[in-house]
């Protein structure tokens, strides 16, 4: 890189970098990839942060590490690269997880190791780290982390306060009485095929609210 | 693209390998310790969970001595076998080995209200794997004096919901006999007769774990058969 002038670390460019994903170009709603994960980890909401959290960590850093080598790494093995990658990222996560947060670890049992089939991740390694700088493409991974997270916490929020009455595990509807009034847990919004009605319903105000996204 | 010989591409994934599978084994040696600690920890935490004594991690160790009085070692006739600790005996190889060679793990307890309990473990499975808890009979070997439930990947909200008090909190006196004969614990969907003492509810959304559950209980206990028959008061 010598001879070229040096880019600042949060330019105009690489913050749109890390702010696209959340919205023009959301993981889940735009590319619809990471379904999966997000219907079965959000009837609370407090696994869906911990998720989100781990999420963006796997692929903040391994975005970096194969931006870092992407030049040195062979066009016909470069899936079976990136997965190791990804699945020795998501080892050493756990592996720490279960040593210094036990319990996290145990809310999370086995969507961790579920992070290795998340789609957004082989989709960033491929179409982003693959051709771009180290720098970009860890704020890239942080950005797809971020909006992949936002729906997710969205869709828990929805879920928890209408499935099970409850905010983060706080008894919100019995506090404020609701069940006086004759008012019940919607037992169907705790079930998948809610959370996916639910991730359709988002897709559609973004879509609609987004000039962007509107197809001519 | 810059076009890569085989040459290459053989040495670089060998490089990757290696590499990768000694930096994971490094780490999962190092920390294998604290790991190790932590499952004792929580093995401790929910037995005294079972006789309803909550514990924090910092405490577990210090109130497990203090509440859990003893252990010994049954085999499916109720006799006592020496020389093994009940501890560290893994519930799930156990399981395994046909019904006459099992040792079957029991604890003693003095619970907080001066209560004398024996604790004893279950395994069984769940929707998507392994459910285990522990179970404390009062000396009347049949009323359940109270339980803890964990799984180890049941849904969040759903299946999951097996270790909550919500759940566990319907089994203190519920009781395994009638008369001499084992009942042990049904799940009913829908919600069980709040008089009926062998009953509990489902839960709305985990109908598979609750019936491994129940199945659980009835296959784990009724092994204590003739030592609990024997040793009741």
């Amino acid at each position: 890189m010598s001879g070229q002038e040096r880019e600042p670390m949060f330019s105009a460019k690489n913050f749109k970098i890390l702010t696209n994903p959340m919205a023009d170009n959301n993981p889940i709603t735009v590319q619809v990839l990471g379904i999966c994960s997000a219907l079965a980890v959000t009837v609370k909401l407090k696994p869906a942060i911990v998720m989100a959290l781990s999420v963006t960590i796997v692929t903040a850093f391994s975005n970096l590490i194969i931006a870092a080598m992407r030049k040195n790494i062979p066009d016909r093995i470069r899936i079976i690269v990136q997965l190791v990658v990804i699945a020795t990222m998501v080892i050493l996560v756990d592996q720490l997880l279960k040593a210094y947060v036990f319990d996290v670890s145990k809310q999370l049992s086995v969507f961790v190791g579920l992070i290795i089939t998340n789609c957004i991740l082989m989709g960033r390694l491929e179409a982003f780290a693959m051709a771009n700088k180290p720098w970009p493409s860890f704020i890239d991974g942080l950005g797809n982390g971020a909006g992949y997270g936002m729906i997710l916490v969205i869709v828990a929020f929805i879920r928890e306060l209408f499935g099970s009455g409850t905010i983060y595990g706080f008894p919100v509807m019995d506090k404020i009485g609701a069940f006086k009034t004759g008012y019940v847990n919607n037992g169907m919004i705790i079930l998948p095929p809610m959370a996916l009605i639910l991730v359709g319903l988002i897709i559609w105000v973004h879509r609609s609210r987004n000039k962007n996204l509107i197809e001519k | 693209m810059k076009q890569f010989s085989n040459r290459y591409i053989f040495i670089f994934s060998t490089v990757m390998v290696v590499s990768v599978a000694t930096l994971l084994s490094l780490a999962a040696t190092l920390l294998q310790p604290a790991q190790e600690k932590n499952l004792e920890i929580e093995k401790k935490k929910s037995m005294l969970e079972s006789i309803r004594i909550s514990a924090t991690r910092e405490n577990t160790v210090e109130l497990y001595s203090k509440y859990i009085t003893g252990s010994f070692v049954l085999n499916s006739k109720g006799e006592l076998v020496e020389g093994v600790d009940a501890f560290t005996i893994v519930l799930r190889n156990e399981q395994k080995k046909p019904l006459e060679e099992q040792s079957l793990p029991v604890f003693t307890a003095n619970a907080g209200d001066g209560e004398k309990v024996i604790i004893l473990p279950v395994e069984g499975k769940g929707l998507w794997g392994p459910i285990f808890g522990y179970v404390s009979l009062k000396s009347d070997m049949s009323t359940i004096y109270g339980v803890n439930f964990d799984h180890k990947g049941e849904t969040p909200g759903l299946g999951a919901e097996i270790n909550t008090s919500g759940f566990e909190g319907m089994f203190p006196g519920k009781r395994l006999y009638d008369n001499d004969s084992f009942i042990s614990i049904q799940v009913h969907k829908g919600g069980a007769d709040p008089n009926d003492i062998h009953g509990v509810d489902a839960i709305s959304g985990g109908t598979i774990t609750s019936k491994g559950l129940e199945n659980m209980l009835h296959d784990c206990l009724i092994k204590y058969n003739d030592y609990l028959l024997k040793n009741r008061i």
